[in-house]
């Protein structure tokens, strides 16, 4: 299972990487691997700011739908729109291509609370 | 948890298994587009070795058999096989399964795994005939073979001339060096290709020629996720889904096998369901628009008024659009091309279609 080193991780099976008072977001390897071949990733909350734990969007696969939690608190910048035409993407590269959106930090303090890689591989069996 | 055959070999596979029905099943291995796709354009494999099988016999056998289900079976012969359901007195369905005549007093019924209880149970309970039953569930292995490429793809693994068999035909024969497997023409994906009966013994042997066999055919293991797929592109209605205890052969579009030219159970009130029409109708439709429709989401009108629920609901891998089926009043089956999927915030329009979805 590819848990890269230099991300923090969440309970929600979702990935951060951060930059500055930017952060970068997306499902994880074992996520898209629980999910199956993803047909559609919907985010509707550009321009909005999202509390931590708030749902910013939804990702359906053929066999199952799942919300994607926002891991921090802060407005929406960016959707990753090349996912509109080929969401299979966040399959194929979960950490680089497939990635889906860019918050702007609203409470650096919440950073710490991200699970670590190890930790993150402990919560999935790894 | 009871474990299938083969359950090692799925996991060497990498398949991912999942608790379905009292078993762990595999329900994908390398992923359910490209497993759809290997079926409707080569060959596939799957286990389905849960699935139930009961064995009637004795000079009684057809008796109770036309007593409990609801197609004719009757009309059988030697070597033919037939789609039928088991009503219940409630004007629900017990379960649907497949009726095959081995001999006039012999009867193999293939029932669904999670109904396997129920069913024996109800079968015992019409048994005053006394015929005598057999379950063979816990002792043989299934597995459907199925895609274009089948017959030819199987062919160097039996004498019998696969590709002149008949749908809906079966021969017990040897297949893959062992004696008395069942062969038959059937399956759940439209896309032709057999289904075929053994003891769990032989489970080994005969995955492991089937894959070679198939192996210049293109063969891949298959999972439940795409059998769902395959099968919901047909329309072919899921025992859960679809059908359940509440729902009637009428309203669910199965009149076709339930025939009144004999007796069975709740036989009356079903034909006076047919005569007068069924207040609601399972309906198949796809979304105009994106979208994926799911089991349990409101059907709603213009006006946002629920109609109806999703009783299956998936992205078509064939057709890359949202199909479904569902209930809805039958005044409204006939009146409206439109209906709306409430899928989350989103009332999403979608057409009225007739089955099947995928028509190759």
């Amino acid at each position: 299972m590819n848990i890269p080193q230099e991300l923090k991780y969440t309970k929600d099976h979702e990935w951060v990487k951060i930059d500055g008072n930017v952060a970068t977001i997306g499902v994880t390897d074992f996520a898209q691997g629980e999910l199956g071949d993803i047909v559609y990733v919907e985010v509707e909350t550009v321009g909005e700011t999202m509390e931590q734990e708030e749902v910013f969007g939804t990702v359906e696969a053929v066999k199952t739908v799942s919300d994607l939690f926002s891991p921090l608190s802060g407005e929406i910048l960016e959707f990753n729109e090349t996912l509109e035409d080929t969401p299979e993407k966040v399959n194929t590269d979960p950490y680089g291509e497939g990635w889906m959106v860019k918050i702007q930090i609203a409470d650096e303090s919440q950073i710490e609370g991200l699970m670590s890689p190890e930790a993150y591989k402990e919560l999935i069996g790894g | 948890m009871k474990k299938i055959a083969l359950h090692d070999i799925h996991t060497s596979l990498n398949a991912k298994m999942v608790p379905f029905a009292g078993f762990n099943m595999p329900v994908s291995y390398e992923g359910v587009n490209i497993e759809h796709e290997n079926v409707r354009k080569a060959v596939g494999v799957f286990d389905v070795s849960h699935m139930g099988e009961f064995l009637i016999s004795g000079e009684n056998a057809l008796d109770l058999i036309q007593k409990v289900c609801s197609n004719d079976a009757s009309k059988l012969v030697d070597g033919k096989a037939q789609y039928s359901c088991m009503p219940n007195e409630d004007g629900g369905i017990v379960d649907d399964l497949i009726v095959y005549r081995i001999n006039a007093e012999k009867y193999l019924l293939v029932v669904n795994a999670s109904n396997i209880e129920k069913d024996w149970n109800w079968i015992a309970q019409h048994n005053t005939m006394e015929a005598t039953m057999k379950d063979l569930s816990d002792d043989y292995s299934l597995l459907a073979i199925q895609g274009p490429k089948a017959a030819e793809a199987m062919q160097s693994l039996t004498d019998i001339n696969l590709s002149e068999m008949k749908f809906y035909t079966f021969e017990v024969a040897e297949f893959a060096g062992v004696k008395n497997v069942i062969i038959s023409v059937t399956g759940y994906t439209g896309s032709g290709g057999f289904e075929i009966y053994f003891k769990n013994e032989e489970a080994e042997t005969i995955w492991t020629k089937v894959m070679e066999a198939g192996a210049d055919f293109g063969i891949k293991p298959i999972g439940l996720a795409a059998r769902d797929t395959l099968r919901l592109e047909m329309g072919y209605c899921l025992y859960g889904n679809d059908i359940d205890d509440t729902t009637s052969p009428i309203e669910a579009g199965l009149g076709w096998i339930t025939k009144f030219s004999k007796d069975f159970v709740n036989a009356e009130a079903l034909k006076k369901e047919k005569e007068e029409g069924a207040k609601r109708k399972l309906i198949a439709f796809e979304l105009d628009e994106r979208g994926i429709p799911r089991q349990g989401y409101d059907i709603v009108d213009e006006n946002g008024k629920i109609i109806g629920v999703v009783t299956s609901g998936t992205m078509s891998p064939s057709l890359d659009k949202g199909i479904g089926m569902g209930y809805i009043p039958t005044e409204i089956a006939k009146s409206k091309e439109k209906i709306f999927i409430q899928i989350r915030k989103k009332a999403v329009p979608a057409s009225l279609v007739k089955l099947p979805f995928y028509k190759g």
